[in-house]
C-alpha cells in the first residue's frame, strides 16, 4: 500500500455523465493513475470527507465522514467537468479552495463548451487547467505538473499566498493558448497542432 | 477471407464513416484506450451511448408534445446528448444537436420539432454506420489481426464549424 502510494497518483474524477465517467476513468487508468468517479460534485465532497451543512441529514447529528478525518483516501488531483445538475464544477472548485483541508489539492475543469468568461472564471478561482471536451489523451499528460506540485506542496509549509496568486497568473497566461486549443487550432495556431494525431500508424 | 483483406475491409468503412462525418477521429481516441483488460471499451461506450439516446429521445419527445414547451428542458436533453456523441465521435449527431440548441435559445418549436427528427435519422444512421464497423472489427480480430485505426489530421476533420 505504501509503495502504491509512492508510484500511484490518485485522481478524483467527478462527471454526471456515465459516458463521460468511463471515457475518463479510461484515459487515467491508460495513465497509471488511481482513479475514483463519482457522478456529482456533492459526492465528491462526501468522498473528499467535507461534508455540507445542508446537504446532511438534520435527525443525524453524526456525519459518516467528518471534516476532521478528511481524505479517508488521499487524492492526489480532482478533476471535475462544469455543467452538472446541483451543484456545477465551479461550485465544487469554490467549496474545495474555501476548505482548508482540502484547498491545496489541484483541480481541473472539464467543460464541452469553450466560453473564454467560463475558463477564466475558473482559472480564478484557483482551478489548474481547463480542459475542453472530449478529454484525450494529451491532455492528461497535461496532468503530471500539478500531481507532482501537488504532492510537494503537501510536504512543505504554507505556501505563501502571494506566491501562489503570481504563480497562477503565470499558468493563466501561459496555458491560456492551450485552454483554448479548439478555438486555436482553427483561427490562429497551426503550429499548436495536437500531439494526438501523430501517434498513430497504419499496421 | 484472409486477415489483410479483414483489415481492409474495416479501413475502408472507417474510412468511409470519417469521409461522411459520420466519425471524426475522437472515436480513434477510444480505440486506443483499449487493451487486454478492456478489449471492448470502445463498443461498450458506444453502446451506453446509443442506451441514453433511447431515453433521451424519449424525454424530448415528450417535452416538444406539451402545449407549453419548457425549451429550458429540452435545451438540458440535448446539451446532454451533444457531450456523449463528441464523446464518442459521433461528428453528425454532435453537430444537429449544436442546431437544435440554438432553436432552443430562440423558443422556436418548428425548428426544434425539425431538429428533432434530423436527430433520430442521423442517429439512426450511425448507429447503423457502428454496427457494420464492429461487425467487421469481430472477424478482424476473430481471425487474428489487430486494429490500430489510421487516423491522421485528414483536412475535413480540422474545419469543422461545429468544433468550437
Amino acid at each position: 500500500m505504501g509503495m502504491a502510494k509512492e508510484t500511484q497518483f490518485h485522481v478524483l474524477a467527478v462527471d454526471d455523465s456515465l459516458i463521460d465517467r468511463k471515457l475518463i476513468e479510461r484515459l487515467l487508468k491508460t495513465s497509471s493513475y488511481q482513479v475514483t468517479t463519482v457522478d456529482s460534485g456533492s459526492k465528491a465532497l462526501e468522498f473528499l470527507g467535507l461534508i455540507e451543512e445542508d446537504h446532511r441529514n438534520p435527525s443525524s447529528n453524526s456525519p459518516s465522514v467528518s471534516s476532521d478525518h478528511h481524505q479517508v483516501v488521499e487524492v492526489n488531483l480532482i478533476i471535475t467537468d462544469y455543467c452538472m445538475p446541483g451543484m456545477t464544477g465551479y461550485d465544487l472548485l469554490k467549496k474545495i479552495k474555501e476548505s482548508s483541508s482540502l484547498k491545496d489539492i489541484p483541480v481541473v475543469i472539464m467543460s464541452s463548451e469553450n466560453v473564454p468568461s467560463r475558463i477564466n472564471r475558473c482559472l480564478e478561482e484557483g482551478a489548474e487547467e481547463f480542459f475542453l471536451k472530449p478529454v484525450q489523451l494529451s491532455d492528461v499528460n497535461r496532468l503530471k505538473p500539478h500531481l507532482l506540485r501537488g504532492k510537494s506542496i503537501e510536504k512543505q509549509p504554507e505556501p505563501k499566498p502571494q506566491q501562489q496568486q503570481q504563480q497562477l497568473h503565470l499558468q493563466q497566461q501561459t496555458q491560456q493558448p492551450n485552454n483554448k486549443r479548439k478555438a486555436m487550432e482553427e483561427a490562429l495556431s497551426p503550429e499548436r497542432q495536437r500531439p494526438r494525431y501523430s501517434g498513430l500508424t497504419v499496421i | 477471407m484472409n486477415v489483410e483483406q479483414l483489415k481492409s475491409r474495416f479501413k475502408g468503412h472507417y474510412d468511409f464513416m470519417v469521409a461522411e462525418k459520420f466519425l471524426d477521429e475522437q472515436f480513434s481516441q477510444l480505440q486506443q484506450l483499449q487493451d487486454e483488460s478492456t478489449p471492448d471499451f470502445a463498443f461498450e461506450v458506444v453502446s451506453l451511448f446509443f442506451e441514453d439516446c433511447q431515453k433521451i429521445f424519449h424525454d424530448l419527445d415528450r417535452a416538444l408534445e406539451q402545449p407549453m414547451v419548457d425549451f429550458k428542458t429540452v435545451d438540458n436533453n440535448v446539451h446532454t446528448l451533444k457531450g456523449s456523441s463528441s464523446s464518442i465521435g459521433a461528428a453528425r449527431v454532435t453537430h444537429v444537436c449544436i442546431a437544435f440548441r440554438s432553436f432552443c435559445d430562440e423558443h422556436n418549436l418548428e425548428g426544434c420539432l425539425r431538429s428533432m427528427q434530423e436527430l433520430k435519422r442521423e442517429t439512426a444512421l450511425v448507429k447503423n454506420q457502428f454496427e457494420i464497423l464492429f461487425k467487421l472489427e469481430q472477424q478482424l480480430l476473430a481471425a487474428g489481426g489487430s486494429i490500430t485505426l489510421p487516423v491522421k489530421p485528414s483536412p475535413q476533420s480540422n474545419d469543422h464549424p461545429w468544433f468550437m
